[in-house]
């Protein structure tokens, strides 16, 4: 069990939910479980070979996964899952 | 400029006298923002802010990239404007109102769009960039630029409730080049995925929150005072007031500094971020000159406006104003019989409108300005009004 914080730009995809809660043991597992739960976060999160997409970054506590041991990065039930996407909003 | 080539007058120090008292600034904090160059890209939500406090401040030269006009829409989150600069160059209204913040500054103004030819020698005379631009391919060309330079750039992003912000390509007192953006990112999301602020909002108050952020971040770097953001990105969630600070690294595939780098100049960002990628097929053009002897020659058409009312009370051509969004709706206004020109500023709204018109009613007679309002402005009526 791992919470997961998703973003504003992606709440519209989770019910308007900003914190999930998802049993897993890893960080591939809790994306899978998510885009199961909720489909239409696939296409954000993943690219056509199922690999997290380069624009989104998955950062377990305050750790990038991939200065960890990307989607193998182990969770446990206090980790924090952050998702966080590439927005470029500022000068319009 | 050295500090020790500046002198404060008495009015700059009793000005200052609230930063040159802070033990850790002092007077030489407050020397160092004067010798400094900053150019802020984005006079919009992010940069008004910045400008604001950087000015202020008394950073001694800031210079102001935007190509835009001050519309009413911007005036919710734009706190440099006001409702008498409506219509005025974002660049000129900026100046005026921050020169009467502070007439210690000196301001640089560069009233364009920053692209591949002109990023390099804009950025090269600055000693630091904050970005404050709305859209990917000009985020990629920022950051790729002040890399080439070597200079800092603060970043700061914002979207609906959410914000971003860190501080890239910062060398440390230790000499050591913290991420850039292409670290962090080190690919766009392809068009249409992820919504502007023009079509997903963003509350007024947010731009004002990260791009003071940006201003407090440029002032770090050009003092040395406190741990800048470099190596760390923070994101503000206003809806729920959270906010946290990641770790983020230098990458060893980054294409501009990392151990192959591949990307020695600038590149076509449009072209990097998928803007040519979704190519339909092509639309019929006119050119200003044919449209202008299509006017002349009194040959019977119907020009269609697809800008916004403000642009066209700036300048119009005789067109009939149709905004783009409403263009579906006014389907009935536009002939099937004679030819049809539709325009807008620069050529993109004009074709988005064609397209949709094409797609869903089957016109067949419609023709696209090219290069919009602007281009028929420099190649036939010079003494029209430019924004």
């Amino acid at each position: 069990m791992a919470t997961v914080i998703i973003p504003t730009p992606l709440r519209k995809f989770t019910n308007q939910t900003a914190r999930v809660n998802v049993e897993a043991g890893t960080v591939g597992e809790i994306i899978n479980r998510l885009t199961l739960d909720f489909p239409e976060l696939k296409k954000h999160l993943l690219d056509a070979q199922g690999s997290v997409r380069s624009f989104v970054n998955i950062f377990s506590g305050d750790e990038d996964i991939r200065d960890l041991q990307k989607e193998n990065t182990p969770v446990n039930s206090s980790t924090i899952i952050s998702i966080v996407p590439a927005i470029a909003g500022g000068h319009q | 400029m050295s500090i020790h080539d500046i002198q404060f007058s008495k009015e700059e120090l009793a000005r200052y006298n609230r930063h040159i008292i802070i033990p850790e600034f002092g007077e030489e904090g407050q020397l160092k923002l004067k010798a400094a160059k900053v150019l802020i890209v984005g006079s919009g939500g992010l940069g008004s802010p910045a400008l604001l406090y950087l000015t202020a401040a008394g950073v001694g030269t800031i210079g102001i990239v935007d190509f835009d006009v001050v519309d009413d829409s911007n005036l919710q989150r734009q706190i440099l404007f006001d409702i008498h600069e409506i219509g005025n160059p974002k660049v000129e209204a900026a100046k005026r109102r921050l020169e009467a913040l502070n007439p210690h500054v000196r301001f640089i103004l560069h009233n364009t769009h920053l692209n591949s030819e002109n990023a390099l020698d804009i950025i090269k005379d600055y000693d630091v960039v904050a970005d404050g631009t709305d859209n990917f391919p000009t985020r990629y060309l920022v950051n790729d630029a002040t890399v080439l330079l070597d200079k800092p750039n603060v970043y700061g992003s914002i979207f609906q409730f959410e914000g971003q912000v860190s501080v890239f390509n910062f060398v440390n007192p230790s000499g050591e080049r913290g991420p850039n953006y292409r670290d962090l990112y080190p690919t766009p999301p392809p068009p249409g995925l992820v919504p502007s602020c023009a079509e997903g909002g963003v509350l007024g108050v947010l731009p004002g929150i990260i791009g003071s952020l940006q201003a407090l971040e440029v002032i770090k770097i050009i003092t040395g005072v406190g741990q800048t953001l470099s190596g760390r990105f923070f994101t503000f969630d206003a809806m729920n007031f959270e906010n946290r600070t990641f770790k983020i690294k230098r990458r060893a595939d980054n294409p501009l500094n990392g151990l192959n780098p591949s990307i020695r100049t600038l590149i076509d960002y449009e072209q990097f971020c998928g803007m040519r990628a979704v190519e339909e097929k092509p639309v019929k053009e006119i050119s200003a000159r044919e449209l202008y002897d299509w006017q002349v020659k009194g040959r019977p058409f119907k020009l269609i406006d697809v800008r916004e009312p403000s642009e066209f009370k700036i300048v119009q051509i005789g067109g009939e104003l149709i905004p783009l969004a409403t263009v579906a709706d006014h389907a009935e206004q536009i002939p099937r019989d004679i030819d049809v020109v539709v325009h807008c500023k620069a050529g993109v709204r004009s074709l988005k409108a064609i397209r949709e018109l094409e797609e869903k009613f089957g016109y067949t007679n419609l023709y696209n300005l090219k290069g919009g309002i602007i281009a028929y402005i420099d190649q036939v009526k010079p003494e029209l009004t430019r924004y």
